[in-house]
């Protein structure tokens, strides 16, 4: 038998528990499944556990942590209880998502036309023309059925029972789907039992919805089946297993910089037939480094004259250059303005409460109360840069504080969630155990002639007892998330 | 089909290829080491084994003792020595992940798990008892690889690309074994057959694993133009010259007829190596073994390179 580390009441102070509700009884979505882990024992568990590293690891679904030269590949620890969404649960952050990100396309055309956001008051202009995220050079373009992200991972946290926040947007090149489709193939292989006593809608038909996307968004001047590519920024990128992995998926070519040259006005790949035509171009290099000639002049990793090709409506680049404007951590907080102005409707899924240090009250409040909330830097991602009040030490508030009080517009703060728990395998004296672990969701939008949602997406878990961060370049791990069917 | 990509997979197979030869080589080393020489003590063979393997110069170089275990650690597990076991198969493995799109999953596997196994080998703990066990299973693993390649790699550009490779490296191993122990077997002044000559036979056999294959296709002892008819000439022996050509010329002409171009190479295949399906040995021998082995090393290096260039690896 699995020891519980007095799971549910009071482990976590005031978290919700998605497994197990307040008087410890399992939840509706669950109930199946906490009847199969009671009649796990400890031993089995560490074999699976131990099935699933060697998998992994031979299957090199590894990442690169920037900054550790020792580990260059390191696996993310992969936790084998999934987390189970109801079908209902489902339906709704489907909806609230497709809502925002139909939202956010329509903000980015504005932004990069008439504007007319900032003229009606609801966002202010140095908002967009200060910011470092914000490309002028995108001015005036009408970028295929005039999407800018087709490719979206929205960050979502749970506080209670339908409390679903979104976190952060990511709309530029958001990763971890690759971990997703993994994940469930692991958990097939490792439990098929469980699958045959759950109806968990499937995920499968991912790269296939992410060739279609590609394909709806092809240049107007390309005739006949497009030429799709994925551009990587090689071996050495920390998701270049992803890269690689959706580009095998989806059969087409993973290329770099040096594969691609621009030739009579078209993107061409260098194949060993001499060059071929590339139509749509999902790159996985960030806007500043895409094309040397327009962007930052080091860059050894895209393609001189890429974006004039752009902009001539040559190629298709996937997500369009200048997303960054949208999912910057300042225009976050107006999200729900965003979502209003465009669709007038109201926002289905609901922003964290933000305040902005740019704003001279609202910063005054946030140094104040430094040690209750998680700042975070508008440019930052992955987990670095950020401080989480409650776990720092009074050292850290008072350098933390300098540095807002130095640089106000550069931060933004939110009151620390107390983000769900799942059950999740953890170490327990000497044997094995199942404890509460804080867990967000990461679902994975596709938006192209229609928009694409995948049932689930993500999970990734902060496997430290009582850590709030998951983000794997931290110590977090991953997990399979379930839409189950009605 | 990138340029790029048609070169790793290349140089993937070639090195995998490798891997196997000098594991192979390794082999013969060691068993050498364990013989008793007729002069007294026992043979050591080690530099001859550094030599076919292409490793004497770089060994030499970094003035490393012509002993067992220095000969053993730099075959095997030195990272400078771009041909060790350890180089080759991480050159493979990275080839290989550059292109992960182009290889099969079970490929991978296979790579991956070889490359993760014997990186976290301690070379200190392969001592001579453990050795003929590392050996046997690089073998094994090269066979998993060529196994995975052969049983799930669609046959297209890529899986030609990656027989060449192979097949290249191959026909150059060979001829360099040979090249290197020749003079064994041209006939000797005194036409005797002494337990030395007959040994460094069977050495030469072993180095390309074929010292039982003879046995069962001439059905004879140990003779020395037989050696160099089946190394060199004939099809039936799968690390010959003749094998290893005519699969380099067959997945060069199912490259022409894929990609409508190259025809040059299989011109200059036809052209240097066709001429081993109608060879007589006695011929190779009355004309000179070391300069046909050297025109060929010659030949091999050449074709490689303009495939190369035909296929834009660059």
């Amino acid at each position: 038998m699995l020891r519980k580390e007095a799971y549910a009441v009071g482990a976590s102070a005031n978290a919700f528990d998605e497994m197990l509700d307040a008087d410890g009884k399992p939840r509706a979505p669950y109930r199946a499944l906490a009847a199969w882990l009671a009649a796990q024992n400890g031993s089995d568990i560490r074999q699976k556990q131990q099935e699933a590293d060697t998998m992994f690891r031979r299957l090199g679904i590894t990442f690169a942590v920037y900054g550790d030269a020792a580990a260059s590949e390191r696996l993310i620890p992969f936790d084998m209880i999934p987390r189970v969404l109801a079908a209902a649960e489902w339906r709704f952050l489907e909806r609230g998502i497709q809502q925002r990100v139909r939202a956010l396309n329509a903000f980015l055309y504005d932004i990069y036309h008439q504007q007319e956001i900032i003229r009606a008051g609801v966002v202010p202009a140095e908002m967009i023309a200060g910011n470092a995220a914000f490309l002028p050079e995108m001015m005036g373009f009408d970028p295929p059925r005039n999407i800018y992200a087709h490719i979206i991972g929205t960050d979502i946290v749970r506080t209670g029972d339908g409390g679903f926040f979104v976190l952060e947007d990511n709309l530029r090149t958001p990763s971890g789907v690759s971990y997703m489709l993994e994940n469930r193939g692991a958990m097939m292989r490792l439990f098929p039992e469980l699958f045959a006593g759950h109806l968990v809608a499937p995920i499968e038909q991912y790269p296939d919805m992410l060739r279609q996307t590609l394909e709806s968004v092809a240049p107007a001047d390309c005739d006949g089946a497009p030429t799709l590519a994925v551009l990587t920024p090689g071996t050495f990128n920390s998701a270049y297993f992803e890269h690689a992995f959706l580009a095998d998926q989806m059969g087409v070519e993973l290329v770099t910089g040096s594969d691609l040259m621009i030739e009579d006005g078209a993107l061409y790949m260098r194949t060993i037939r001499g060059r071929e035509r590339v139509h749509v171009l999902y790159r996985r290099i960030d806007d500043a480094f895409i094309d040397p000639l327009n962007f930052n002049p080091d860059s050894m990793l895209g393609v001189p004259g890429l974006f004039d090709l752009y902009r001539a409506g040559k190629v298709t680049l996937v997500n369009a250059p200048g997303t960054g404007i949208a999912d910057d951590k300042a225009i976050y907080a107006y999200v729900p303005e965003i979502i209003q102005f465009y669709t007038g409707e109201k926002p289905i899924l609901n922003n964290v409460p933000t305040m902005r240090c740019a704003v001279p009250e609202e910063c005054a409040q946030v140094l104040a109360n430094l040690q209750d909330l998680v700042v975070k830097e508008v440019h930052g991602s992955g987990g670095y840069g950020m401080l989480i009040g409650p776990h720092a030490s009074k050292m850290e508030l008072r350098r933390f504080a300098a540095r807002i009080a130095a640089n106000p517009g550069n931060y933004i703060a939110q009151p620390t969630l107390a983000l769900s728990t799942c059950p999740a395998f953890v170490a327990s004296g000497t044997g094995l155990g199942i404890g509460p672990r804080h867990v967000d969701l990461r679902p994975f939008v596709l938006v192209g002639d229609r928009i694409r949602v995948t049932p689930g997406g993500l999970t990734r878990v902060a496997l430290k007892k009582g850590s709030l961060v998951v983000n794997s370049s931290q110590g977090g791990g991953t997990k399979d998330t379930w839409v189950l069917e009605d | 089909m990138l340029g790029r990509t048609a070169a790793s997979l290349f140089w993937m197979s070639r090195y995998m290829e490798r891997a196997e030869n000098v594991a192979r080589l390794t082999e013969v080393g060691y068993r050498s080491a364990l013989t008793p020489d007729s002069g007294g003590g026992h043979r050591g063979d080690w530099q001859s084994v550094l030599q076919a393997a292409g490793c004497l110069k770089g060994f030499e170089a970094r003035g490393f003792p012509l002993t067992a275990d220095a000969a053993r650690n730099y075959l095997l597990f030195d990272r400078e020595n771009s041909s060790s076991v350890m180089s080759c198969i991480e050159i493979a493995r990275n080839n290989a992940r550059s292109v992960r799109t182009a290889v099969t999953r079970e490929m991978w596997e296979a790579l991956n798990s070889t490359w993760n196994e014997f990186a976290a080998l301690a070379p200190g703990a392969v001592g001579p008892a453990r050795l003929p066990e590392i050996l046997d299973w690089i073998r094994q693993r090269t066979a998993l690889f060529r196994g995975a390649t052969i049983g799930t790699l669609l046959r297209d550009e890529g899986y030609h690309f990656s027989q060449i490779g192979a097949y290249l490296e191959r026909a150059d191993n060979t001829a360099r074994i040979l090249k290197m122990r020749y003079s064994v077997l041209l006939p000797n002044s005194s036409g005797e057959i002494n337990d030395r000559s007959a040994y460094q036979w069977e050495t030469i056999l072993r180095s390309v694993s074929a010292h039982r294959s003879y046995r069962h296709f001439y059905q004879e002892s140990y003779r020395p133009h037989h050696i160099a008819e089946f190394l060199v000439l004939r099809q039936e022996m799968p690390r010959s010259l003749r094998h290893c050509c005519d699969l380099i010329c067959e997945s060069l002409r199912h490259l022409v007829a894929l990609t409508e171009g190259g025809e040059s190479c299989v011109t200059f295949a036809d052209q240097r190596f066709g001429g081993l399906c109608n060879m007589k040995v006695e011929h190779i021998m009355t004309s000179g073994l070391g300069a046909f082995l050297d025109g060929f090393i010659n030949d091999t290096g050449e074709l490689a390179t303009a495939i190369g260039a035909e296929f834009h690896f660059l």
